[in-house]
């Protein structure tokens, strides 16, 4: 309806009225939607398929595209796995990594809801500042931190220990997760907690009983943004941890799988495909907390 | 809920615990409440930041407590090329990364804005590259820009016949300059599409329609509705996009380490090079400590360039 509308409109400008006319027919909808979207996707998720196809080929039909095709496997083998479990240390790396993210998302978890419930519920003289210091935290990045930070760590006395990364994780995941529950705390009735005050209850019984029970998407969004910031970090791990088995997996795949003039790529993306299924598998179980705490969280 | 509200006060009555009462004043609490995260940004942010500075003035080199040397880190580093060579890439690089991740992601997003079936499920294929492991990814295109079997080179060369010779991506400085940017670019559209889509969202439908009725063209729509009311959301992306960007760290240590012959050296693996695996903890730390005057000016030019146009147009408008 609009379309003839327009038409009439636009007298004068004789291009535009074909132009949303023609906006809905098939073929004009496919080249300039689907085409584009299909190449996109195309694009975004070739490396996957990459790293996929590599892990499972034999070395024989990596090294020769004359008489195997490259994007296909015609003999899938296990050798990559079975030698990344068996003959490295990956479990290891694997259960350095699982610790360390576990580790400094609850502890980032716990100091933000914290941090969070005073700035936007306890509300004290110079709240706002508070959240501000907190969101320009964010804006500081690792790669200026880490030397000084190093430093810090070998007075601590926490050099090559998984501890350190845990106590040091936090200063990147405390900022965005306190800015996204700011948000979910604004968004619970104010009324709930005045009730509850009247009634007698204290601060703490509130925030246990009333405000964190209603906040747990937001608390979910936090937490698995958390798990996978901290388990893709890299330059702090690679300045902190010098010892091979107490790596994680993103820096014992590039620093301890790379090794000599041959590159074993098989082993390295067999390695980089173990490595990114516990994010991706975490990733397509909470789709809706990530997209809407990204969103939220730029929102803000 | 209505139990909970009714013995409270009776337990309150019953002990009158001092911890109990200490925990339910106000500014006791409030002290409480933010204890763990400013302690934890300051001894792991604030001070390591302040150190930070106070390194850049020192010689530290690790194992040596260093002295304070004045500004001769800086005065080093003027006269270094291979600074200079990671300032000009790490410009370059964070111009036409940026700008290559804006053009695409706000085309995609655009894209993923109209209706089609399973929106939802495409929405969250394209978040994946943003998901995964930066460094993980990063190895998948060092072996798709391998010089002897890269797929990108047999697709070229076997399958097109564009090429005669395997296109040398890493080897040389220019090639593997644009590589690396390429590969920063796959990783950073998902995020800037995203999150632009969420602006496109809250778009009144309304103001297309009334501007359709003033019979507006498809760009004209985009001209003078999409464009000016996703300024705000543009000007934050874009600031977090430039900072990140411009100290990005992974994909270059992961693809080249900074070479061929130090070309791809961006400041932030420059001052890794120096600082953690050279020792030079100093100077590595005026590296780092070079980078904050070009976040400052980038973060106030993106911010306030693109807030500011926002707001004269709002003026001319009226």
């Amino acid at each position: 309806m609009t379309d003839t509308v327009a038409q009439t409109a636009t007298v004068a400008d004789a291009k535009a009225a074909p132009d949303t006319m023609a906006w809905d027919s098939g073929l004009r909808r496919l080249m300039m939607i689907y085409l584009p979207l299909g190449c996109f996707v195309l694009i975004l998720l070739f490396p996957f398929y990459w790293m996929a196809i590599t892990s499972f080929k034999p070395n024989a039909e990596l090294m020769n595209y004359k008489d195997h095709n490259p994007f296909w496997i015609s003999s899938p083998t296990l050798a990559h796995i079975k030698h990344l479990l068996f003959d490295t240390a990956y479990p290891r790396w694997l259960k350095t990594t699982m610790l360390v993210a576990i580790g400094s998302t609850t502890l980032s978890l716990i100091a933000s809801t914290l941090a969070a419930y005073a700035i936007e519920r306890l509300r004290f003289r110079g709240s706002p500042y508070v959240g501000l210091g907190i969101y320009l935290a964010y804006l500081v990045p690792p790669s200026i931190l880490f030397i000084p930070l190093a430093t810090v760590v070998v007075q601590f006395g926490l050099f090559d220990s998984p501890l350190a990364l845990i106590l040091v994780y936090p200063t990147f995941l405390v900022p965005f997760c306190t800015w996204l529950l700011i948000g979910y705390f604004k968004s619970i009735p104010y009324e709930l907690e005045e009730c509850a005050l009247v009634d007698g209850a204290t601060r703490l019984q509130i925030l246990r009983r009333i405000t964190l029970p209603l906040a747990v998407p937001g608390l979910i969004s936090a937490g698995i943004f958390s798990f996978t910031l901290s388990w893709n970090e890299f330059i702090y791990a690679l300045a902190f941890i010098q010892s091979g088995a107490n790596k994680t997996v993103p820096v014992a795949i590039l620093t301890e799988l790379v090794t000599g003039d041959v590159y074993q790529w098989g082993a390295l993306m067999a390695g980089s495909l173990l490595g990114s299924l516990p994010v991706a598998i975490f990733y397509s179980l909470f789709v809706d907390y990530y997209v809407s705490s990204l969103t939220g969280a730029v929102k803000e | 809920m209505s139990v909970t509200t009714l013995s409270s006060p009776v337990l309150a009555q019953r002990q009158p615990n001092w911890l109990v009462r200490l925990f339910d004043y106000k500014p006791f609490l409030i002290v409480m409440c933010l204890a763990p995260a400013v302690g934890l940004l300051s001894v792991f942010l604030t001070y390591p930041l302040g150190l930070g500075i106070w390194l850049a003035f020192t010689d530290t080199t690790i194992g040596r407590r260093g002295v304070f040397v004045g500004l001769e880190n800086f005065q080093y580093l003027l006269t270094d090329p291979l600074w200079w060579n990671a300032v000009f890439y790490s410009v370059v690089y964070t111009g036409i990364a940026t700008f290559g991740k804006f053009a695409l992601g706000f085309w995609l997003a655009l894209l993923l804005n109209n209706h089609f079936p399973f929106k939802s499920i495409l929405r969250a294929i394209i978040l994946l590259p943003w998901i995964v492991p930066t460094v993980l990814s990063a190895l998948a295109f060092w072996w798709i820009y391998d010089p002897q079997f890269s797929i990108i080179s047999y697709l070229l060369v076997d399958v097109l016949h564009w090429r005669s010779g395997n296109v040398d991506f890493l080897g040389s400085p220019w090639p593997a300059r644009f590589s690396l940017i390429a590969a920063n670019i796959w990783r950073g559209i998902p995020f800037v599409a995203i999150s632009l889509l969420a602006g496109l969202q809250t778009i009144s439908p309304s103001l297309y329609e009334a501007a359709m009725l003033d019979g507006a063209s498809a760009w004209q729509r985009f001209r003078y509705i999409t464009f000016p009311m996703m300024m705000p959301i543009l000007a934050i992306v874009m600031t977090f996009s430039i900072i990140f960007t411009f100290t990005d760290f992974q994909l270059v240590y992961a693809i080249t380490r900074g070479g061929p012959v130090n070309s791809t050296h961006l400041l932030a693996t420059l001052a890794f090079q120096r600082g953690i695996a050279g020792g030079e903890l100093g100077e590595g730390a005026a590296i780092a400590v070079s980078m904050i005057p070009f976040l400052i000016f980038a973060t106030l030019f993106s911010y306030f360039g693109l807030a500011r146009r926002k707001w004269q147009q709002g003026e001319a408008n009226d």
